[in-house]
């Protein structure tokens, strides 16, 4: 089970709590997991990859195990601790603007 | 007695502020969508609890949301605005080409016969509709793609289509307006479009007489006069009687002509109201007194509206959106400032009172009259 913490804004638009936890089939990567994650709760297409070009939004972070994925190959596979769910993938908004 | 509702947009939420008919003591709903940029809110006209918001963030782009309750709950809908086609370029301030790139919904215009029919008016300017209630969107791309798309550029604000008017009776025709492009209309329903700029003159563009590049704020229309159309330029108060074919300035005796939103009385189709902004350098009300001006002969002439608005060190901005009238008798209008404020006056501006003092940066103002 892959475990995903949402920001708090996002966490309101879906109505979950402090995690979500997502079954992900086949390799564990960035993409796999927002792909489940948008189609559990399809109201997120958009907020943390642009609709027309599937790529992460300026403003969104990715992280996990203390570091930060969000430039690596959305198909690379992640951490292995993320992926036997010991610890989280962390969306983060990142601190911009006001 | 029936009562009214407005659609307040701010910075930071939705508001919903309801009253009675006497319009005097007024309950605040809100915020919904604490946090988000909400540029529009607007109701179906043939179902008032039929409301649609757009709601945006920096971080996590644009949501469409809906309510079938008058606002107490909502559904987010479809956000995927894709342009139809190959995007092209407009040009960026500089001058040079830029892509067509979407970045939010200013505004949201339901359909004068479907709830489930709505317009969006999108930046980078282009043209939406949805006819399942907002779940899908899809572009009407003849006005994107006109001739002129090309030379487009962005106001301050960015290249947004900001207003969007349905002709009361007849289907096939629409009004739009993008800063700084200008005024379009379609007499085929959306499948093309016209400029519809001769007689603006702005000094911010060579050619005086170049069909695009105005920068018109807001359009306004009488549904009882629908060839009438008022216009709030950068600088400039304009008229059409021809149903945007030609124009001509009606600033008259304003103490300044730049200003954001303009709108009609729901009774008198002669009777405007503009809020005059020092300048376009200034973005504040001329001498700290918010005054709003009323003409009641289509322009020209103009009254200040001071009572009840203040009158001494008052230096917010209305924008385009935050100004609208109610349909009851004697008529109401409101307007949200910069600084938070909701003012409204139940006796068509001759007396304003505060509705609620500290919201959010106002962006949008809609007035709905209920059973």
């Amino acid at each position: 089970m892959i475990r995903v913490v949402l920001p708090a804004h996002l966490k309101n638009l879906a109505r979950v709590g402090s995690e979500v936890q997502l079954e992900v089939a086949g390799q564990v990567t960035q993409r796999a997991v927002l792909d489940a994650l948008e189609t559990r709760y399809p109201m997120l297409r958009g907020t943390i990859r642009d609709r027309q070009t599937g790529q992460r939004r300026a403003f969104v972070r990715f992280y996990a195990c203390e570091e930060d994925l969000s430039n690596e190959p959305p198909d690379a596979p992640l951490p292995e601790r993320v992926v036997a769910g010991e610890e989280a993938f962390l969306v983060v908004g990142a601190m911009a603007g006001g | 007695m029936s009562g009214v509702r407005l659609l307040v947009g701010t910075r930071k939420g939705a508001f919903v502020l309801t009253a009675d008919g006497a319009r005097r003591d007024w309950e605040v709903s809100g915020p919904h969508f604490g946090g988000w940029e909400i540029y529009h809110i607007n109701g179906a006209p043939t179902n008032p609890d039929r409301l649609y918001a757009s709601q945006s963030s920096g971080w996590f782009g644009q949501l469409i949301q809906r309510s079938d309750d008058g606002g107490k709950t909502w559904e987010p809908v479809g956000n995927d605005f894709t342009y139809e086609g190959e995007t092209g370029d407009h040009l960026w301030y500089d001058g040079t080409p830029r892509p067509w790139e979407f970045k939010r919904i200013w505004h949201l215009e339901p359909s004068l016969d479907d709830p489930d029919t709505v317009y969006a008016g999108a930046e980078d300017a282009a043209i939406f509709r949805s006819n399942d209630g907002g779940r899908s969107w899809q572009e009407l791309p003849g006005l994107r793609t006109h001739d002129s798309g090309s030379r487009w550029q962005p106001g301050a604000g960015g290249l947004c289509l900001h207003t969007i008017i349905q002709h009361p009776t007849n289907r096939d025709r629409m009004f739009i307006a993008i800063s700084a492009a200008g005024v379009f209309r379609t007499d085929d329903a959306g499948k093309t479009w016209q400029p519809t700029n001769r007689g603006l003159r702005s000094g911010e563009i060579p050619d005086q007489d170049s069909e695009v590049g105005h920068c018109v704020h807001r359009i306004a229309m009488h549904p009882s006069r629908p060839d009438v159309l008022f216009m709030q330029k950068h600088w400039d108060v304009m008229r059409s009687d021809d149903a945007g074919g030609s124009w001509h300035e009606v600033s008259g005796d304003l103490p300044t002509d730049f200003g954001f939103p303009i709108a009609v009385h729901a009774h008198e189709p002669e009777t405007i109201y503009v809020v005059p902004i020092k300048s376009d350098s200034e973005h504040y009300p001329p001498e700290g007194k918010l005054r709003v001006y009323r003409s009641r002969t289509g322009g020209n002439e103009w009254e200040p509206l001071t009572s009840g608005l203040p009158q001494a060190n008052c230096y917010v901005n209305v924008l385009r959106d935050a100004m609208a009238v109610d349909t009851l008798d004697p008529g109401g209008i409101y307007f949200g400032t910069t600084g938070g404020q909701v003012y409204g006056s139940a006796d068509g501006g001759d007396t304003w009172a505060p509705v609620v003092r500290d919201l959010p940066p106002v962006l949008s103002v809609e007035a709905q009259v209920l059973p």
